[in-house]
């Protein structure tokens, strides 16, 4: 193994860390072997910008510890990849938009630190949709990002990777990185992990600092890692996590050992089927799989509880009142003052310099967030829209809190469908919403969720299953996850054509 | 309650985003669309339900009274806040005339 590049990207975080440790090959050749899959990828458009320098950087800082002896950290020779919306000290963060295309950030977000605390490198900074709104990585203002995955009708299809982690997602399904940070709004971790065979875990509310992330929806907002398999997840969440006096939400709690704790029996566990989730004409083959994973888990040694979440239906238009509202106030920062864009028409005042830089920095589909946000907080529809939203919230919320009490995780499908085609969904954004229906409902209530692979549907795409835990409990998530990934045995991956 | 043309333009003068005119035109029916599918929420009784403030029980903090509590995010930052304005002199963000 030790000299051959393409071996090493094949390696998984757990893989990677402990064959640096080992002394089996040095950081840097694990860098190296990532810096050249991600330059031979340009045409996946997954980074925004690559820092090969920067992955050397700290490959050179673990191979020089590991030479004196001392200890390299939970990800210690670990390049990832970091979505380009965690602020990273003089390197771009563009939130894949216009308004912040040349901004370089003085500060280093707190999530990023603690990777790079714990001896992680970085590859460079991943596409994304504009300001983290979409679900196909399609509103980037650098272009799409393309799925690595091909439908087996050999028509090769350009598909979306999901979003808005969707360079996160394409990266590691085509072997780019072994693992890169997301952020998860109404499933922006989970649904791009189901659509590229990977797993991703969107952790309890709170749990990493939204410090130095830019802001979409402030009280939905939730980093997570994404990564090959569940292990590596848990050990790339216990670097990330942990409290942040600077994030006023941030939760002040230990950061549990998830890894060190991860076990796939589930014996003496509940696992609730939410009767709701099964849709009128859903996809047979999400039907199949989701039928396949309860089957799973109940071999590894569960009890499958039948529970429902009544208000279900109602999660999805909740989300677009809230998400909206908190997204056009916290973009209302965005005034080519302080920093990013600005455009200054020829003798503009200032209100028309707010107004035209608005107009050239955001694109089609954060604008109409904008304006939605707007509309339902501007007098008169405040109540109406957004009072009642957040009441509907609350019985979301109330809905799992009663479904815990007769089981321990709650498992569903991640996505209504696979991977669609890019340009398939853009004409209506509605049908685009629509996509993220299993999602959004634990992003309402704050709860852990993830996403790991189940299978291929007849079109020879990935299918995702989402396990979704009770408050704080991201070990029972793990667990069943790791279940899943021991049973599911998903070891396919894309044939590289790029 | 749908939208017309003349709402839409004043949203986005509230939003200080200048809309074109076929932007605004092309504006109406999507967010009509939006509106008229979260509309459904108004099916559901949230007679003596409290609204949603925080996702998880949290108290906020007050972080200690002192300067400089944290030295990132503390005072004597002017160049570093500075660095990224679109516009800055003499240590200040500059911004077109203001004439009221």
């Amino acid at each position: 193994m030790p000299g051959s590049t393409t071996s090493l990207t094949d390696l998984g975080v757990r893989s990677i860390r402990d064959g640096v440790a080992a002394g089996d090959f040095s950081a840097v050749e694990v860098a190296e072997a990532f810096n050249a899959n991600v330059a031979a990828a340009s045409v996946l458009n997954t980074f925004i910008v690559a820092t090969p320098d920067a992955a050397l950087d700290a490959a050179r800082a673990i191979d020089a510890k590991r030479a004196k002896g001392e200890p390299l950290g939970k990800m210690g020779g670990v390049p990832i990849g970091m979505k380009d919306l965690f602020a990273t000290k003089g390197v771009q963060t563009s939130a894949a938009s216009h308004m912040l295309e040349n901004f370089l950030p003085e500060y280093e977000s707190t999530v990023s630190q603690k990777l790079w605390d714990a001896g992680a490198g970085m590859l460079g900074k991943l596409n994304l949709d504009q300001f983290a709104m979409g679900s196909s990585n399609e509103t980037s203002y650098f272009g799409n990002v393309i799925n690595p995955w091909r439908r087996n009708d050999g028509g090769n299809a350009a598909l979306a990777p999901g979003g808005s982690s969707g360079g996160s997602s394409a990266a590691i399904a085509a072997r780019l990185c072994p693992a890169a940070t997301g952020t998860d709004t109404g499933g922006s971790i989970r649904q791009p992990a189901a659509f590229t065979g990977i797993s991703g875990i969107k952790p309890t509310y709170g749990r990493c600092s939204r410090w130095g992330i830019v802001a979409f929806a402030s009280s939905l907002d939730q980093a997570g890692p994404m990564a090959r398999d569940v292990t590596d997840c848990a050990i790339m969440l216990e670097a990330m996590a942990g409290f942040d006096p600077k994030d006023s939400t941030s939760l002040d709690m230990p950061v549990p050992q998830w890894e060190a704790n991860l076990s796939p029996d589930m014996k003496g566990k509940r696992v609730g089927v939410p009767r709701e989730y099964r849709m009128d004409g859903m996809d047979e083959d999400v039907a199949k799989s989701w039928d396949q994973g309860i089957a799973w888990l109940k071999d590894a040694g569960a009890e499958i509880v039948d529970i429902s979440l009544p208000h279900t239906r109602y999660a999805l238009p909740a989300y677009y009142i809230v998400a909206p509202a908190e997204a056009s106030s916290n973009l209302a920062r965005y005034d080519g003052v302080r920093y990013g864009l600005r455009d200054l028409p020829e003798g503009a005042g200032l209100q028309d310099m707010y107004a035209a830089t608005r107009a050239a920095g955001f694109g089609a589909e954060v604008k109409r967030r904008i304006l939605i946000g707007t509309y339902v907080l501007s007098a008169g529809f405040y109540d109406a829209y957004y009072t009642q939203a957040q009441k509907v919230r609350t019985l979301i919320a109330r809905d799992f809190a009663k479904a815990f009490e007769s089981c321990d995780v709650i498992l569903a499908p991640t996505a209504p469908t696979a991977a669609f085609a890019l340009g398939e969904m853009t004409s209506d954004p509605l049908s685009m919403y629509l996509n993220d229906v299993f999602a959004v409902p634990a992003s309402l209530a704050g709860l852990p969720a993830m996403s790991v692979p189940a299978g291929l549907n007849r079109e020879g795409l990935p299918l995702g299953l989402q396990i979704i835990g009770n408050m704080f409990d991201e070990q029972g998530v793990l667990d069943a996850g790791l279940a899943i990934e021991r049973a599911a045995e998903f070891v396919v991956r894309p044939d590289r054509w790029w | 309650m749908a939208v017309d043309t003349q709402t839409v333009a004043r949203i986005a003068a509230l939003a200080r985003i200048k809309l074109g005119e076929g932007e605004l035109d092309a504006m109406v029916p999507e967010l009509n669309g939006i509106l008229a599918w979260v509309e459904q929420l108004g099916e559901v009784d949230t007679t003596g339900v409290e609204p949603m403030t925080a996702v998880i029980p949290n108290t906020l903090r007050l972080r200690a009274d002192v300067i400089d509590a944290d030295p990132l995010t503390g005072g004597g930052k002017r160049d570093a806040v500075l660095a990224n304005a679109p516009a800055a002199e003499h240590g200040f963000f500059g911004v077109p005339k203001v004439i009221e």
